[in-house]
């Protein structure tokens, strides 16, 4: 978490010394997207290892929840590569693209709330779950121990959030910050290396955000992958994550560890305010 | 534990539905052949079956995918005149009334199918309203071309004409589709044994479609598509899988209400009958199975016990479904049913039932 645990590597990013000799899960190199004439995200490089917290920040309007889309192609990138593990998503769906290895979560909650929980998760892991078609219409060949195989496998998942007591309550009936752990569940069913996390911590309390940040840091390590979150809040996003990148106005003005983006002049100025000092600020 | 609570959620959906059935039949098969049953009655309960299967396979479209299809009788009548040409085909030879049944059920359900795929693979990627407008054109299309569609089966084997019977130039045989005058000289193999069936056979495979991860992705995408998406899933293949399964039923259910009828004409299938299947599926409840067989047999066979009320017998039928539609959708009343619900029910559904109620956001 430190400075001197960020190692610099070519394409003048920074990434955790562990991850270093890997090839990076995500790569994005000069991505950029216009709406119309106007352009909303511009110069976008990152590199984020295999098993990194990372955070993009920014003001309002500058472009954060975009780059989640152009990164799961909901978006098709006007300029730019994307490169998820070495390989390139350009041309790919939404759909492929999860299927390669990006999960993520939304900014506005969307589960299926007319399901249950343990569905909802059950749903997540879809693509892990080998039952043909004709085994959903006769519940033979193989229909039964590959519905076990979902609900034992669901299961566990609602076991790491500590949801498993709410398995069969209706996904759209839960307190809002369960939603967002069964969001999160959901996104993790599909087995990604990557997580995309759009401010997991929105309206929460602060105990409700120590236990999110708890959960971000199991995920990682559990699961061994990598989380890219944006989030406005600086206590989570300085404490939890490694590499850092800021966006104002669709481009990217500073990157690196928490403590060079809380002493960046350009940073403070674009977002964290001048606070005396100088450190947690951006959100009232 | 959780895993039990799970399977005997949608166990008892499947007893409810397959029980109510069979009940059903194993109370009206003795009426009928002790003849106890009226005429009129009796005659009505091939089409009850037959709407059955067409207002359940309906809810498979418009209750778990979440699209609004308003031509579903187009698939009806491919599936009913493909199985009328198919037995015509069939009439020489010695094979049982049942085979033969059975060979126009399933003559009726692949032609179904293959329009489902053709309507399907470019309307599927539409949404909203102009799914609707599409799948309406296709039931009116559908109607137009068999309105002047010839067919006639001889030694030679099938000949097709869309301008005249003459033109079939048939070997003595008379030509089984005539145009506007539509089929006639059908075989009543019908009988409500095949009807019942049929039913159960729709229910099983809509019933384990709903409960298997194929069923889970279509609802998934009803509930939010998006969501859907970003979890890995083929938005258009899970789509047209369900799409296509309730044309192929549809086409099923036509060809058993064609072999009920000694003449049949393509105008049966038109928009109003289409419409009628989506009240049945409307006042039964989107996505509720057993809700939807109760109400098609209600509905279906509310105009022939108002036959009384002579003139006035539509009227009251429009005031009745107002009504039931103002019942179904009043809060008290709905909390009304959780209540009665939750006293047949294990306590630990109860917060289940409520959540519903409650509604979600």
């Amino acid at each position: 978490m430190s400075k001197d645990k960020m190692v610099p590597v070519p394409s003048n990013a920074i990434m955790p010394e562990r991850d270093i000799n890997k090839v990076p899960i995500l790569e994005t190199h000069h991505l950029g997207i216009d709406f119309g004439g106007l352009t909303a995200v511009d110069e976008f490089s990152i590199t984020v290892g295999r098993t990194e917290i990372a955070g993009l920040i920014g003001p309002n309007g500058a472009g954060k929840t975009t780059v989640f889309n152009l990164l799961t192609n909901v978006y098709q990138p006007t300029r730019g590569t994307i490169l998820l593990d070495g390989k390139s998503t350009a041309k790919k769906s939404t759909a492929q693209i999860n299927r390669m290895g990006i999960a993520r979560t939304f900014q506005n909650i969307r589960l299926f709330s007319n399901m249950s929980v343990i569905d909802n998760v059950r749903v997540g892991l879809h693509n892990s779950i080998n039952q043909p078609l004709a085994a959903s219409l006769t519940r033979l060949f193989g229909y039964r121990a590959s519905e076990r195989k979902s609900l034992d496998e669901a299961m566990e998942l609602l076991v790491f959030f500590h949801m498993d007591d709410m398995a069969n309550r209706q996904a759209g009936s839960l307190p809002y910050g369960a939603q967002r752990r069964l969001e999160i569940a959901r996104a993790l069913a599909t087995r990604p290396g990557i997580i995309l996390l759009d401010e997991p911590a929105a309206g929460m309390n602060p105990s409700e955000t120590v236990e999110l940040m708890e959960n971000i840091r199991r995920i990682r390590d559990s699961f061994n992958i990598a989380v890219l979150l944006i989030e406005h809040d600086m206590n989570l996003v300085m404490n939890i994550c490694e590499g850092i990148c800021v966006l104002d106005h669709g481009k990217v003005i500073a990157k690196g560890s928490p403590d060079e983006i809380r002493s960046n002049p350009k940073v403070i100025e674009a977002y964290l305010g001048k606070k005396k000092g100088g450190v947690e600020g951006g959100e009232e | 534990m959780e895993r039990i609570k799970n399977m005997s959620k949608f166990t008892r959906t499947n007893i409810e539905c397959y029980g109510m059935v069979l009940l059903a039949f194993v109370i009206l098969l003795p009426l009928q052949n002790a003849g106890l049953i009226s005429y009129s009655i009796a005659g009505q309960l091939v089409p009850i079956c037959t709407y059955i299967v067409m207002a359940v396979s309906l809810n498979l479209t418009v209750g778990f995918l979440g699209e609004l299809s308003l031509g579903h009788a187009g698939f009806m009548s491919v599936g009913a005149f493909s199985g009328v040409i198919a037995v015509a085909c069939l009439k020489g030879s010695a094979a049982p009334d049942w085979t033969k049944l059975l060979v126009a059920i399933i003559v009726g359900g692949i032609l179904a199918g293959v329009a489902g795929l053709i309507v399907g693979v470019p309307v599927i990627r539409l949404r909203g309203d102009y799914l609707a407008i599409v799948t309406l054109a296709f039931g009116e299309i559908i109607k137009n071309i068999i309105n002047c569609l010839y067919v006639g089966v001889d030694k030679n084997g099938l000949h097709f004409s869309m301008t005249s019977a003459d033109e079939l130039g048939l070997v003595d045989a008379s030509p089984v589709l005539k145009g506007p005058q539509g089929a006639t000289g059908i075989p009543k193999i019908s009988t409500f044994t095949s009807g019942v069936l049929l039913i159960l056979f729709t229910l099983f495979v809509v019933l384990n479609l709903i409960n298997s991860k194929t069923g889970r992705a279509v609802t998934a995408i009803r509930d939010n598509r998006i969501a859907a998406e970003s979890v890995g899933i083929n938005i258009t293949r899970y789509k047209l899988t369900a799409f296509v399964i309730s044309a192929i039923l549809a086409g099923m259910a036509g060809a058993l209400y064609a072999m009920n009828f000694s003449s049949i004409a393509a105008r049966k299938f038109d928009f109003n009958t289409s419409i009628l299947v989506l009240v049945f599926v409307v006042l039964g409840g989107m996505g509720n199975i057993p809700g939807t067989i109760i109400a098609t047999t209600l509905l279906y066979m509310l105009p022939e016990l108002l036959r009384q009320f002579a003139d006035y017998r539509m009227l009251i039928y429009a005031v009745v479904l107002i009504v039931v539609m103002i019942a179904t959708n009043s809060e008290r009343i709905k909390l009304f049913a959780d209540r009665i619900r939750s006293v047949f029910r294990r306590d630990d559904d109860v917060p289940d039932a409520a959540g519903k109620g409650g509604g979600a956001k």
